[in-house]
């Protein structure tokens, strides 16, 4: 067992030595432009890439044509989103989204609004899940995108993507899905989903950092954006730029790989973070963050109520995992996800994320309960409000000088 | 973020944790911070009839900067008198501690504990609360 021990594959995934393996070729002796049409060096690139290219389509029920790469999510969800509604706005000018989306969505969405759109936020409910019935209170003749992450990054916990495509569809506007955590995860499927429009990212699943893609429907309804960089065209000039070839290859070995283990591979994971949390929340005054049914099979999110988040990372030097705290923030605002689950700012402080992943093993796991419960334990005996919690005042009764 | 090595030692071995009797009229309690933002100090002093700290603890929820910043003040309060104590201020805690500009509110509250600990006792033993003017870095 080597130390640290790495429960943050929510945030990256180590890359899969099979992956790299199957890239190293491309970057010296395939090191082709897949854009040269003329020669063999071209073509060899070219081939690798339309292979990537069924690679991706498959693992996500799609059709090879509607694979789009790009540099990674972020650059997928700008895409989709800025280039729907540049394409689209003489249907309609409105979006609606969720709180809990990455900042990729949320600030594309501002963009959008500066631009003369309206984005309507919609809140969740306590357990992280959209409220259908606001989503569909929320549909105006004008809303041409909805846009719904599959599984949230900070919590794990899955939307019910395909009601939400009913709804947007029933309405007349395009779905379009982050699923960034979820592609590789469980099993995401664009036709049983009804999904128009998806990002996903190589390096939340075993591949390469700098590579991802956007999945754009070529039928019923076809599909089409705006490109959002000028340049030669590629991508069915939907995005420029000469292609990653070695970074397209892993992303397609990644996507290959997680098709072929998938299945074994979340029931391995879902026990071994049942097992975590079984423990974790053994503690007292514990508790798991979003619901606990919809959820990713890798991710628990844990507050441990009384003690701060970074200061516990902190006895926890062994694990790499994130908090919800964001003491280093010149706001000092914690995580905007749990704040929007109705948690209170003090439990947001509170919140350690554990994300297991393919070499998360079970020594590991069980070395980690020992060192949190440790941490917790070590803290909580430094904890004033430990302290009054267990003489039973109530915290709420003090007037807290904010600061 | 790195944490430099005293923070790292006041957070592993910390000085002083711990609870002095509230309702002793020797003792004066600072309770500073909020629970919402993430910080919460409670700094306690035990003092002499020569005005002369006896006795420091501290606990604290926060962050390891939160933690080393009122450890180290246990420490620097402890054979002081009062009156030095008063003097104590967050910029010789940031340099002490290293601390980065992200967590010079750390110290600030640590100061605020000093005082909020001293003018507890102070009132308790009917002296007036000493009034801060000070504009924090």
């Amino acid at each position: 067992m080597n130390i640290p021990i790495y429960l943050d594959n929510n945030a990256t995934t180590p890359m899969d030595p099979r992956v790299l393996e199957a890239m190293i070729p491309y970057f010296t002796q395939k090191f082709g432009n897949a854009a040269s049409r003329n020669h063999a060096f071209g073509w060899v690139a070219e081939e690798a890439v339309d292979y990537a290219r069924e690679q991706v389509a498959k693992l996500i029920g799609a059709s090879e044509k509607e694979i789009i790469f790009t540099s990674g999510a972020t650059e997928s969800d700008n895409l989709a989103i800025k280039g729907v509604f540049e394409m689209y706005k003489d249907k309609g000018n409105h979006i609606i989204t969720a709180v809990t989306e990455h900042k990729a969505v949320l600030d594309a969405c501002k963009h959008v609004e500066k631009m003369g759109g309206k984005v309507t936020y919609l809140p969740v409910k306590e357990d992280g899940l959209v409220d259908l019935a606001q989503l569909e209170a929320a549909m105006t003749p004008e809303t041409i995108l909805v846009s719904i992450m599959y599984g949230n990054n900070e919590i794990g916990v899955i939307q019910p993507v395909k009601e939400i495509a009913a709804i947007a569809h029933k309405h007349g506007a395009l779905f379009m899905t982050d699923a960034t955590q979820a592609v590789g995860k469980i099993p995401v499927d664009v036709n049983a989903d009804g999904i128009d429009l998806l990002a996903l990212s190589a390096h939340k699943m075993y591949g390469p950092k700098g590579v991802g893609a956007l999945y754009v429907r070529r039928k019923g309804p076809r599909v089409k954006v705006t490109a959002q960089m000028d340049g030669g065209g590629h991508e069915r000039g939907m995005r420029s730029g000469t292609l990653n070839v070695p970074g397209i290859v892993g992303l397609g070995k990644a996507c290959e790989i997680c098709l072929e283990e998938m299945e074994s591979e979340a029931k391995r994971l879902s026990a071994l973070r049942d097992k975590l949390q079984a423990a974790l929340t053994q503690l007292e005054e514990s508790y798991v963050n979003g619901n606990v049914d919809h959820r990713l099979p890798h991710v628990a999110n844990i507050s441990f109520k009384y003690v701060e988040g970074e200061g516990l990372m902190m006895a926890m030097k062994d694990l790499a995992v994130s908090s919800g705290s964001a003491c280093t923030s010149a706001s000092l605002e914690p995580s905007y996800v749990l704040k929007s689950l109705g948690l209170s700012d003090d439990l947001a402080h509170s919140s350690i994320r554990f994300g297991l992943g393919r070499f998360t093993t079970e020594e590991e796991v069980d070395y980690a309960v020992e060192v949190t419960r440790k941490a917790v334990t070590h803290l909580r005996e430094l904890s004033p409000l430990w302290e009054m919690f267990k003489e039973g005042i109530d915290l709420n009764s003090i007037e807290w000088a904010e600061h | 973020m790195a944490y430099s090595d005293k923070v790292i030692d006041h957070y592993t071995n910390p000085r002083n944790v711990g609870t002095l009797d509230k309702s002793s009229h020797k003792v004066g309690t600072g309770l500073v911070g909020a629970p919402e933002c993430g910080d919460v100090m409670r700094l306690q002093i035990q003092v002499d009839d020569n005005n002369v700290i006896t006795d420091a603890k501290f606990k604290t929820f926060g962050c390891g900067s939160a933690i080393a910043s009122s450890s180290l003040a246990t420490e620097w309060l402890k054979g002081k008198s009062i009156d030095d104590a008063m003097k104590i201020d967050n910029m010789d805690i940031v340099e002490e501690l290293a601390l980065p500009p992200v967590k010079i509110h750390c110290s600030v509250l640590a100061e605020d504990a000093i005082k909020a600990a001293i003018n507890d006792y102070r009132v308790k033993n009917g002296l007036a609360p000493i009034e801060s003017e000070k504009v924090h870095h």
